[in-house]
């Protein structure tokens, strides 16, 4: 498997650091680890970096998970790249409009390790 | 509290949605007390978080609290790390337990009372300290406990009465809250 180059947005360090640790000890490749506590903060990091795999939150200061998404399909470079959304958003009306703005997968907090793993396996 | 949900169905949504993040995320199975009524809680010391929840039907509140050492505890389990000491990692590890909590409830409640938005937390610690939310009376508390440990889970919600009403000026459309 080719390691990622990982976008984790979300206002908590809490869950970003989770994250990271579910993602290691699912034994998923990473080589770089990018972290924003925002959807400004991603762009900021996309424009920058290349990334292959975004996890995002929806609820977030200043650019929220979807907004950042719409923006990320909006553009040549990014549009393609495979977006998870991890949320505390369970109703169904937010979950149909993730997938029409082309997220690629829904994990909704609080999550297992398996849940992460199983949510990037569909991404293969 | 509001009169579209009783109170039996509002600590049920408590009990199972705290329980699933407190199990979930921290591998903490922590059974929960008789739920109470308090009215406009007095002095609190430790950590007290809130999210704001607003709708069109109803508006209100949800709020962890617990002691210093119980925050710790908590963001302990949650990062993996010890925490002898409120830091800015415990309160970011408190502050996301609330989204959690209340986020859930959030979805809980949206079946009964239609799509709802949930505020960003707010957590304050410190010592003797009070807090006071405008307008809210009673808040419904659930405690939860472990070994010698508790948090109290809390949600204040009020029935809206103002609904909003569409109006159009032109080819501009605004929504103005009516009485």
């Amino acid at each position: 498997m080719i390691p990622y180059d990982l976008l984790i947005v979300d206002d908590s360090t809490a869950i970003r650091k989770i994250l990271q640790r579910v993602l290691h000890s699912a034994e998923i490749p990473l080589r770089n680890v990018y972290e924003a506590g925002d959807g400004l903060e991603a762009i900021a990091i996309l424009k920058a970096n290349k990334v292959s795999l975004i996890l995002s939150d929806i609820n977030m200061p200043n650019m929220d998970g979807l907004q950042l998404l719409t923006q990320i399909r909006a553009n040549d470079a990014w549009k393609s790249l495979p977006v998870i959304m991890i949320t505390t958003e369970g109703s169904q009306v937010k979950v149909i409009e993730a997938a029409q703005l082309g997220a690629n997968g829904y994990v909704r907090k609080p999550f297992t390790p398996e849940q992460i793993k199983n949510t990037l396996a569909t991404l293969a | 509290m509001i009169d579209l949900i009783s109170q039996d169905a509002l600590v049920d949504m408590l009990h199972s949605v705290t329980g699933e993040v407190l199990s979930t995320m921290l591998n903490l199975h922590a059974h929960p007390e008789a739920c109470f009524t308090e009215h406009q809680p007095g002095k609190a010391t430790g950590v007290v978080s809130f999210v704001g929840l607003a709708g069109g039907q109803c508006a209100g509140t949800g709020s962890l609290h617990c002691e210093s050492r119980v925050a710790c505890q908590l963001a302990s389990r949650f990062l993996m790390s010890e925490f002898d000491s409120i830091d800015d990692d415990v309160l970011d590890a408190f502050g996301e337990l609330t989204n959690m909590i209340v986020g859930n409830f959030k979805n809980e409640i949206e079946r009964h009372l239609g799509p709802m938005a949930l505020s960003i937390p707010t957590v304050v610690y410190g010592r003797n300290f009070s807090t006071r939310s405008p307008g809210h009376e009673d808040w419904m508390v659930v405690p939860f406990v472990w070994d010698n440990n508790r948090l109290n889970v809390r949600v204040c919600l009020k029935a809206r009465k103002a609904t909003p009403v569409q109006v159009r000026y032109g080819d501009k459309q605004e929504f103005v809250l009516g009485h």
